[in-house]
């Protein structure tokens, strides 16, 4: 057992630990085998820090026995490893499961409708805060469960390419009724196809009633043109901006999503001629009478498809374009290896993405392989959802938390709540973004706010009496053996000052290397 | 380490008597270049200026808008729209905010500016402003105009009241920035602080832990004050304008150039006309924007903001009664010095023969232009100043200051 509040005899165990294991892993050369040491050695712990949101316990223990190799296999095709069971309850009792998108729009309008033809303000304004309180409840489940994930499923790597893509289509939860979608959203449209193919990760995102809302395709009519969709999808989503397509295709484009919107209560009464045209699925609806079925040219090539297939056409066009190959090569790159990506590798990989069809975990594969990756490890800033999950990842952890709401907190105030980018960007994924002196100073208070004490992570969530959990203990075996020989000498220094266990952890949290990956 | 001087007064240090400070700098100014105070606000989503400042002798507006057109003003009825000029007029919303600082001379109003970024997307023009750059050849990111700004003024004490720094403000020296939205205590003392900082020694990151953990405790102090002002029962303000009042302070007494955005103009759908959403966006800016001068005292005489948006939008409604991405926007100059009261810089009648792309305002006041020459007379910058901020832009002067 390790001194539980005197952090200097706690360092001298430490070190007495860290000198067998520097002596252990003399004879580990090979970078791929397992590693024969009790713990990792510091290069190791940057790259499990690099391929999770965070090095445990438990991601070092599968690392010594499968070795790097068969660890990135089992990153690359997930989903043989189960949540841990006190994390799989928490998950199972959302109400996000059993939602329906289509029943719940359905039901959002005629809930609407009763409650505009309410004769009583008091009872209307009830009836309003009612349905509110429920949008805002599962907005709150969504992100909660994609916290949970993040935090405690073995598939880090997944879970990574989860929150990757939902900023990549990023949605904004207070537009229009994307609060009971954003669950369904991650859930259906981004998770099955993270490490899956682009191509369907376009579509999918595409026929969601969030998208269809989030960026107005929805209301994209013949006769009734609205671009902002069309748009963004070759900017934000495909091609990139400056990669040669023109306010021409964003028209063009726009035509061809006319039509492709959400269901009402039953199908429209259609021209027999159109009738073979409309296509219903969940939320979405392609409805003919809608759509502009002229002649379109995108890209320089006029499409040949009609309806919806004529959408296909187009998005096959846009993900087979070498500039979207080059455009989401880069973007990767920028999340995992580096700002300024070195553009050799951003050539490789849009090749990879080329030959493979857009196939994510092989372009992945080839990028988390390569010299450039390994160049790399220590130097990537953290953004806040990389800080705030690795840290509860420290700083507890196998143990399950039983309330997110800190964790949502956090974020909200670092600036990057999970469905709360208002625009369709994304948040950026460049240290620029996220070091900033006002970024730093609170994420020094979110070190404090974990490492003092339970910040109400073990109050749980229906109100039940929690455990008086204390402060996490991060003088751990983990540390000792895995983190400290990544530390630099200012902050084992200051470290060597921290008057309590609690100050300690503040520090730990809050230096340099629990702010890069 | 090297630290910025957050306190006006060279090496003010923490713990600093908040009351001297006050008194030093709530005296009247005694104006000139070393005293401008300057406070970028950027309206991030493009708002539809047509819809504020309403181009209301055209009839050309009224056809292109059936249900979503501000009403023509109606003399002596204070319920529309302000006339402005014989052409112009300030949506009904704005009358008692805006409406009353233009009535002062405390208000310009710069149509058809904006940039010749035609790519009419959010993010592009937005950073392209930013920025600051000419639009021929490679961006560099790490160069934004306001940081460029500061780099030729002296003692310029730049700050980003937002939650994270703006692309104007990345520069080669560190920038504070701080959201003013909610604030809480400082919870580390100067040990700890110290600590926190000797961590970061030799690391890039140094200049901005050391601003951020002085920042907040400046801040803190500040909201002392606030909380003891509203104790003894001034009015309490909340949203943009209780934040607003926050900026006001700190710009009053420590800043010189403040960066401030507000979002929630990407009016699509259902944008509204004297009423409804863009109405309401509208009408806490402006609250906002007259509780920061009330709150810079006789200092607003020495200060100026601008208000600008990546671009307007198209002059027809669509198909939602709202507005798609357009190009000319409508720039706001305030002040409590500015020679305001009317509209300025380059127009032209509005109709559809002047739409750019028979959509869209045109842009005759390009954005650099016209802050270079404001920023020349406001700090009376020689020309290789000015070109260092905008390199390649001639200024035009409007005669605003």
């Amino acid at each position: 057992m390790l001194p539980r509040h005197l952090p200097r005899a706690s360092k001298a165990i430490g070190l007495l630990l860290t000198t067998s294991l520097i002596v252990g892993c003399a004879t580990t050369t090979s970078s791929t085998s397992p590693s024969t040491a009790r713990g990792a050695t510091a290069e190791e712990t940057r790259w499990l820090n690099r391929i999770t949101y965070g090095v445990t316990s438990q991601s070092v223990a599968e690392y010594r026995r499968v070795g790097r190799d068969g660890y990135l296999d089992e990153q690359l095709s997930p989903g043989s490893h189960p949540l841990p069971p006190a994390i799989a309850a928490q998950i199972g009792a959302l109400e996000l499961d059993q939602l329906d998108p289509a029943a719940e729009l359905l039901a959002i309008n005629a809930e609407n409708k009763r409650i505009n033809d309410l004769p009583d303000p008091a009872e209307r304004d009830a009836a309003r805060k009612s349905l509110n309180d429920r949008g805002n409840r599962l907005a709150y489940e969504a992100a909660r469960r994609i916290l949970l994930e993040a935090a405690y499923s073995r598939d880090q790597l997944r879970e990574q390419m989860v929150w990757f893509w939902l900023d990549h289509f990023s949605v904004f939860q207070y537009k229009g009724n994307i609060r009971w979608l954003a669950a369904d959203y991650e859930a259906r449209a981004i998770r099955p196809h993270a490490l899956g193919s682009f191509r369907d990760l376009v579509m999918a995102t595409l026929e969601h009633p969030a998208m269809l809302q989030y960026l107005d395709n929805a209301q994209n009519a013949v006769g009734h043109i609205n671009e902002n969709y069309a748009r963004e999808l070759m900017e934000l989503h495909t091609l990139g901006v400056g990669s040669g397509y023109s306010q021409q295709d964003v028209q063009q484009l726009a035509r061809v999503l006319t039509g492709v919107g959400l269901a009402g209560p039953s199908p429209p009464h259609l021209k027999r001629e159109l009738e073979p045209f409309y296509r219903r699925q969940g939320a979405m609806e392609f409805n003919p009478a809608r759509h502009d079925f002229g002649a379109k040219v995108l890209l320089g090539q006029p499409l040949s498809a009609q309806g919806f297939a004529e959408v296909e056409q187009a998005v096959d066009r846009l993900v087979r374009s070498s500039a979207c190959a080059e455009f989401i090569s880069r973007k990767l790159a920028v999340y995992f290896v580096a700002d300024q990506p070195p553009p050799a590798l951003v050539h490789r990989l849009a090749a990879t993405f080329e030959r493979t069809d857009g196939n994510i975990a092989a372009v992945l594969r080839e990028l988390l392989r390569s010299p450039e990756f390994e160049a790399s490890l220590g130097s990537k800033f953290r953004d806040p959802m990389h800080y705030v999950v690795g840290s509860i990842r420290l700083a507890y952890d196998a143990r399950p938390i039983l309330n997110t709401h800190p964790l949502v907190n956090w974020l909200n105030s670092l600036g990057e709540p999970l469905f709360g980018r208002q625009t369709p960007d994304g948040y950026p994924l460049v240290e620029a973004g996220w070091a900033s002196s006002g970024q730093m100073s609170r994420r020094f208070e979110i070190a404090r706010a974990i490492g003092s004490g339970s910040a109400g992570l073990f109050e749980p969530e229906d109100g039940s009496s929690g455990s008086n959990a204390g402060f996490p203990r991060l003088a751990s075996r983990l540390y000792f053996e895995d983190i400290e020989p990544t530390l630099s000498a200012s902050t084992l220094a200051a470290l060597d000052k921290a008057t309590s266990q609690q100050e300690w952890n503040t520090l730990l949290l809050a230096s340099p290397e629990m702010n890069y990956r | 380490m090297k630290r910025r001087d957050f306190l006006v007064g060279s090496g003010a240090a923490v713990g600093v008597d908040l009351t001297s400070l006050r008194v030093a700098f709530g005296a009247p100014s005694t104006g000139g270049a070393a005293d401008s105070r300057f406070l970028l606000v950027f309206l991030r989503g493009g708002y539809d200026c047509a819809n504020v400042v309403i181009p209301a002798s055209s009839g050309f507006y009224y056809e292109s808008r059936p249900t979503i057109a501000v009403p023509r003003p109606v003399a002596a009825d204070a319920t529309t729209a302000l006339a402005l000029d014989t052409d112009w007029a300030l949506t009904p919303i704005l009358r008692p905010s805006i409406g009353a600082l233009y009535a002062t001379g405390q208000v310009a109003f710069i149509p058809f500016a904006g940039t010749d970024d035609l790519s009419r997307s959010h993010f592009e023009t937005q950073d392209s402003i930013e920025l600051g750059q000419p639009l021929q050849g490679t961006r560099d990111f790490s160069s934004g105009f306001l940081a460029r700004l500061n780099g030729v003024l002296a003692g310029g004490r730049p700050i980003a009241f937002t939650d994270a720094l703006p692309l104007c403000l990345h520069g080669r020296t560190d920038v504070p920035n701080i959201s003013l939205r909610n604030v809480g205590k400082p919870p580390f003392d100067d040990r700890q602080a110290q600590l926190l900082q000797s961590m970061y020694a030799g690391n890039h990151l140094a200049p901005a832990v050391a601003d951020g953990l002085e920042l907040r405790a400046t801040v803190a102090r500040e909201m002392e004050t606030e909380m003891q002002e509203a104790n003894r029962g001034a009015v309490t303000t909340k949203g943009f304008e209780l934040e607003a009042e926050r900026v006001g302070r700190l710009m009053r007494d420590q800043y010189r150039l403040g960066f401030l955005d507000v979002g929630g103009w990407d009016t699509h759908v259902n944008e509204g006309g004297a009423q409804g959403t863009l109405a309401t966006n509208v009408e806490s800016l402006g609250r906002g924007l007259q509780v920061f001068a009330q709150t810079l005292g006789p200092a607003w005489n020495d200060t100026v903001v601008v208000v600008i948006s990546e671009f307007g939008r198209t002059f027809r409604e669509n198909g939602n009664r709202g507005t798609d991405h357009g190009h000319g926007s409508v720039y706001w100059v305030l002040g409590g010095g500015i020679r305001g009261g009317r509209l300025a810089g380059e127009q032209v009648a509005v109709s559809r023969s002047t739409l750019l792309d028979n959509r869209d305002y045109p842009v005759l006041n390009n954005y650099r232009s016209v802050l270079g020459g404001l920023f020349r007379r406001l700090w009376s910058l020689s020309p290789a100043q000015l070109e260092r901020v905008f390199p390649g832009a001639a200024p035009a002067d409007l005669k605003l200051v």
